[in-house]
């Protein structure tokens, strides 16, 4: 096979080949490693050659995986697309990262991010913008835009992630791919280098449905490392449905197509996938989840909370930077993270830092997490009715870079539809629903579709997403796939 | 009460932490150890690397609870874990992971004492300041050694219910001993694993409101526990009488000097925006774990109090330094059981009182003062009261046996054969002896006769110088009256 044709083939497809003794791993490998990467959506890449001659075993056995660079990686440096972090090599690796190596996997590279996972578009990693490979005058969506970009481009089969309110399935819809977010505890965040401790999941972005229901099954588990890891009981089946009878969908009024700020096009894609899974034989109703328009609020202090908190650690004092010039302690502090941190980052730990200050934490924090409360409730109350809920994922297609980051507000109403499913702790899925184009006009852009289900339920959600995908047959590849050659 | 408060009432509060004795810390896997080179005992949890996490250890739940039991507090079923918040060489992560609005246990009891809470949490590392200061502010560097941050500690907060000085050393010592019999604890304050700080303040005698507090820390040893309290004090009142605000403020005691200094208040002045951990789930401990932390809990010091008094017939100030002080109490127990006729109460009175005098003699002004680790088996002081109470060695000679005893060790038997310190048993020796001193005083002999029986001193005296102590006071005066004819 040549290199374009390996890079074509699904993970799952191609770790059936190499099962079969078609393809090998080195082969493979090789094929990633050689397309270059014009999107800037690596932070370090394997060389070709890499994987050496030896065939790994295992349910992974040989396929290349691309790792959000928000995983320690022991022996390979680890920045959260942070200067903070520059030139720490962590001296251990994530729990997910070593299942999925210890399953046969082989990594291919660290994927560009917003820093500390802070961002919607990829623009606040401290090593430049990650580029959508749609169009690279648009951004990829963040915070796993440049593990999002790589899949998509033909850079790699498939990719780790995390979401912490949007952060796998944003750039997943903005590029035109899988992403799924489990439930919170289904995954160990061991080793996951922390942005907001409560909400934090690690998960897929794959290029189909059943990829990214292969890579939960090695990924999900109880991590005695991980207190708040719970595992998925009875573990992850792949799908295998095709309609989708007997299936109830929930469209939330507050989240659906007529909330404010979706794009025409979104919208248009949005319904016509709501179309198809009542032509699959599923019902689709409208729903309430009257809490959710405080989502954003809520989330905007109770992350920045939490963040500001874990990332204190970055003193200075034990490893990454350190600003030399310092005279005293406060001074190295102060010279340290002011140095350290962008601007995105730094906000947030002034936004978290004032929420939990004495005197305003009932006020802020406390009131935010009554909200989560409300929002966890009407999810729960919404699956009573309904087996699914369905959202856009996002409310534009990509949007050009430079154009929101005058605006944190503007930029956080990225994950309006995510963040609801983040802060009740519930699965979803976003998968591509076609394409559109943005408002305005311009070239026509990915546009994903939110799938969510009660917790634990990955295995049923992967199911119907699966159904759905299928019917939809969404298979366009970037311009740029493979490193643009045909 | 030793500082004359004339007028005033001090109010005390402590807070004490307790390092626990267990195999490893608090959040991760990393073994304690006390004088290991520095940084032997780290992983990427205890020194707060990226994306490491804390697990909760077992056993400082377990210890945490015994503690919490033996001090007769309500454990609570669902306590919840917190980070607070500062930036601090010591403090890798920028926040410890302690307690805050719902401890593990609250509402208990120990002696005359109120319990306020009991909760868990980790240690700092330790830091090693270069330079004169001392502090980290002004000195020309400081190290930090990681091995003791995340020792598990259980901190606890008592209700400002003690007096004085000397009662809040006294109440530490019976909170020493009651962890110590959970072995929860080495508790020891020299080295650490057991700290004390207290908070003062004083009010007019009589009145119910609190005065405004005063925080003092680095109380390293019972004794400058005492001493810090008594100074403390001593400022308060001063500053009463002249009319000047008690400011609330945290001090530093200097051993050296015993003294008290204000910490600059960057030093201690901050918000630390506790908010609920998220990496750990809330501690709901099982009902298997709490019945098995009760009954594998010892007999504790204010048990054994009451025993010594109630059973045993020991008096209480003698009965509570037994059980008050784990050590001794667990060595008068030994000797209880060594086997020979000595009673109880005759052990209880030469424990607490001769051999605790001589060892604190023998150890000199500073010196701790431990019978177990002395040269006097349980089994010797034993067979020595026994001998005592059998009128085998006169308690005079007794004391001179037990200073052989203090200094050499051996045995109370081959003492007195060898020093020749047995009683004169026989009588026509002792009253030859009588004979001779009324001889050599005949105005006090006649004195005695004429019925004033002061005067028998200095013919008991004699009798004694010539015996060497070896005879029996009581048959000493029995023979002199008979032979003056008073018998």
């Amino acid at each position: 096979m040549s290199a374009r044709e390996l890079i074509e083939l699904s993970a799952s497809e191609a770790l059936r080949r190499i099962g079969a003794g078609e393809i090998s791993a080195a082969e493979l490998f090789d094929a990633y490693a050689s397309v270059s990467d014009e999107l800037n959506a690596y932070l370090w890449r394997a060389e070709p050659g890499a994987a050496g001659g030896a065939e790994p075993s295992g349910p992974l056995a040989g396929l290349p995986l691309a790792v959000k660079d928000i995983f320690c990686t022991e022996g390979i440096a680890t920045t959260a697309g942070s200067r903070i972090l520059e030139g720490y090599v962590p001296p251990y690796t994530a729990t997910s990262v070593e299942r999925v190596t210890a399953a046969g996997a082989l990594i291919l590279g660290k994927t560009n991010m917003d820093e500390f996972a802070m961002g919607s578009s990829n623009e606040n990693s401290a090593f430049g913008p990650v580029l959508n490979p749609w169009d690279t005058s648009r951004v990829p969506g963040g915070s796993s835009g440049g593990s999002a970009a790589a899949v998509a481009a033909g850079l790699a089969p498939w990719a780790l992630g995390t979401d912490t309110g949007g952060s796998i399935r944003q750039p997943a819809a903005l590029c035109g791919i899988v992403g799924l977010k489990p439930t919170y505890g289904a995954i160990s965040r061991y080793g996951m280098i922390a942005f907001a401790s409560s909400l934090d999941q690690c998960g897929p972005l794959t290029r189909t449905v059943t990829d990214a229901a292969l890579l939960l099954r090695e990924l999900q588990g109880r991590d005695e490392r991980d207190s708040t890891s719970v595992g998925i009981e009875g573990g992850v089946e792949l799908p295998s449905r095709e309609d989708l009878r007997g299936l109830r969908f929930g469209v939330p009024r507050e989240l659906g197509p007529d909330a404010e700020g979706i794009e025409a096009g979104v919208r248009e894609v949005f319904e016509r996938t709501l179309r198809r899974i009542e032509e699959l034989g599923g019902e689709v109703d409208e729903c309430e989840l009257p809490h959710s328009r405080h989502g954003i609020s809520a989330y905007y202090v109770i992350a920045p909370a939490e963040a500001s908190a874990n990332l204190a650690r970055y003193d200075g004092v034990r490893y990454g930077m350190r600003d030399p010039d310092a005279r005293d302690l406060t001074g190295m502090y102060e010279r340290t993270r002011g140095r350290g941190f962008g601007a995105e980052v730094k906000r947030r730990i002034m936004l978290g830092t004032y929420a939990l200050s004495s005197g305003y934490y009932d006020a802020y924090y406390g009131q935010a997490q009554r909200v989560r409360t409300k929002i966890a409730e009407d999810f729960r109350a919404a699956f009573e009715s309904f087996d699914f809920l369905v959202t856009p994922t996002a409310p534009t297609v990509a949007f050009e870079l430079g154009s929101k980051t005058d605006d944190p507000l503007a930029m956080y109403m990225n994950d309006y539809c995510t963040v609801p499913v983040s802060l009740a702790g519930v699965p979803a899925i976003s998968l591509p629903g076609g394409l559109a184009q943005p408002d305005g006009g311009g070239p026509e852009l990915p546009v994903g579709v939110q799938v969510i289900a009660p917790a634990f339920t990955e295995s049923k959600l992967l199911d119907a997403a699966y159904a759905l995908e299928q019917a939809i047959g969404f298979d366009a590849r970037p311009p740029g796939f493979g490193g643009g050659e045909a | 009460m030793s500082a004359n408060l004339d007028g005033y009432e001090a109010v005390i509060g402590l807070e004490i932490h307790v390092q626990l004795r267990t195999r490893t810390k608090m959040f991760c896997g990393c073994e304690l150890s006390f004088g290991d080179d520095p940084n032997v005992h780290t992983c990427p949890v205890c020194l707060a690397h990226p994306g490491s996490l804390p697990t909760l250890n077992e056993q400082a739940v377990r210890y945490g609870i015994q503690i919490g039991l033996a001090l007769g507090c309500e454990i609570a079923p669902r306590s919840i874990f917190h980070r607070k918040n500062y930036f601090y060489p010591d403090n890798p992560k920028a926040y410890q992971i302690s307690q805050y609005d719902i401890p593990l246990a609250r509402n208990g009891r120990l002696g005359d004492v109120r319990i306020h809470r009991v909760h868990l949490e980790e240690d700092a590392a330790k830091l090693i300041h270069v330079g004169e200061s001392g502090r980290i502010h002004g000195s020309d560097a400081s190290l930090v050694d990681f091995n003791r941050g995340g020792t598990p500690l259980v901190e606890i907060v008592t209700e400002p219910d003690l007096r004085d000085a000397a009662s809040a050393r006294e109440w530490l010592q019976l909170l020493r001993s009651t962890i110590k019999a959970i072995g929860a604890s080495d508790v020891n304050m020299e080295e650490g694993s057991l700290r004390c700080d207290a908070n003062v303040s004083i009010r007019p005698a009589g009145s119910q409101e609190l005065g405004t507090k005063t925080e003092l820390k680095n109380m390293n040893s019972f004794r400058f526990l005492e001493r810090g309290i008594e100074a403390e004090l001593e400022r308060q009142v001063a500053l009463a009488r002249a009319g000047e605000p008690i400011e609330q403020e945290t001090l530093h005691f200097d051993p050296r000097t015993g003294t008290l200094t204000p910490l600059r208040s960057k030093e201690y002045a901050h918000d630390y925006r506790y908010f609920p951990e998220p990496d750990l789930v809330p501690l709901a401990p099982s009902k298997e774990l709490l019945d098995e932390a009760r009954a594998s809990l010892p007999e504790l010091p204010a048990q054994r109090l009451e025993r010594y008094q109630s059973e045993l017939g020991i008096p209480e100030a003698q009965a509570k330094l037994l059980a008050y002080d784990g050590e001794l109490g667990d060595y008068f127990e030994a000797a209880v059981g060594a086997g020979t006729e000595a009673s109880a109460k005759g052990l209880a009175n030469w424990i607490t009182g001769d051999l605790t005098a001589r060892l604190r003699e023998a150890a000199g002004e500073e010196g701790e003062v431990h019978a177990a680790d002395s040269r006097v088996t349980p089994q010797a002081i034993a067979e020595l009261v026994a001998m005592v109470e059998a009128k085998q060695v006169t308690a005079q000679a007794g004391r001179e046996v037990l200073a052989k005893l203090v200094a050499e060790g051996g045995s109370p038997a081959e003492i007195v054969e060898r020093e020749g310190l047995a009683s004169i048993s026989d009588s026509g020796e002792l009253e030859g002896i009588v004979a001779a001193a009324i001889e050599a005083d005949p105005d006090a002999a006649a004195k005695v006769r004429e019925g004033n029986m002061k005067a028998i001193g200095p013919l008991v005296g004699y009798v004694m110088r010539e015996t060497k102590g070896r005879a029996d006071g009581g048959e000493v005066t029995r023979l002199i009256r008979k032979q003056l004819g008073l018998g």
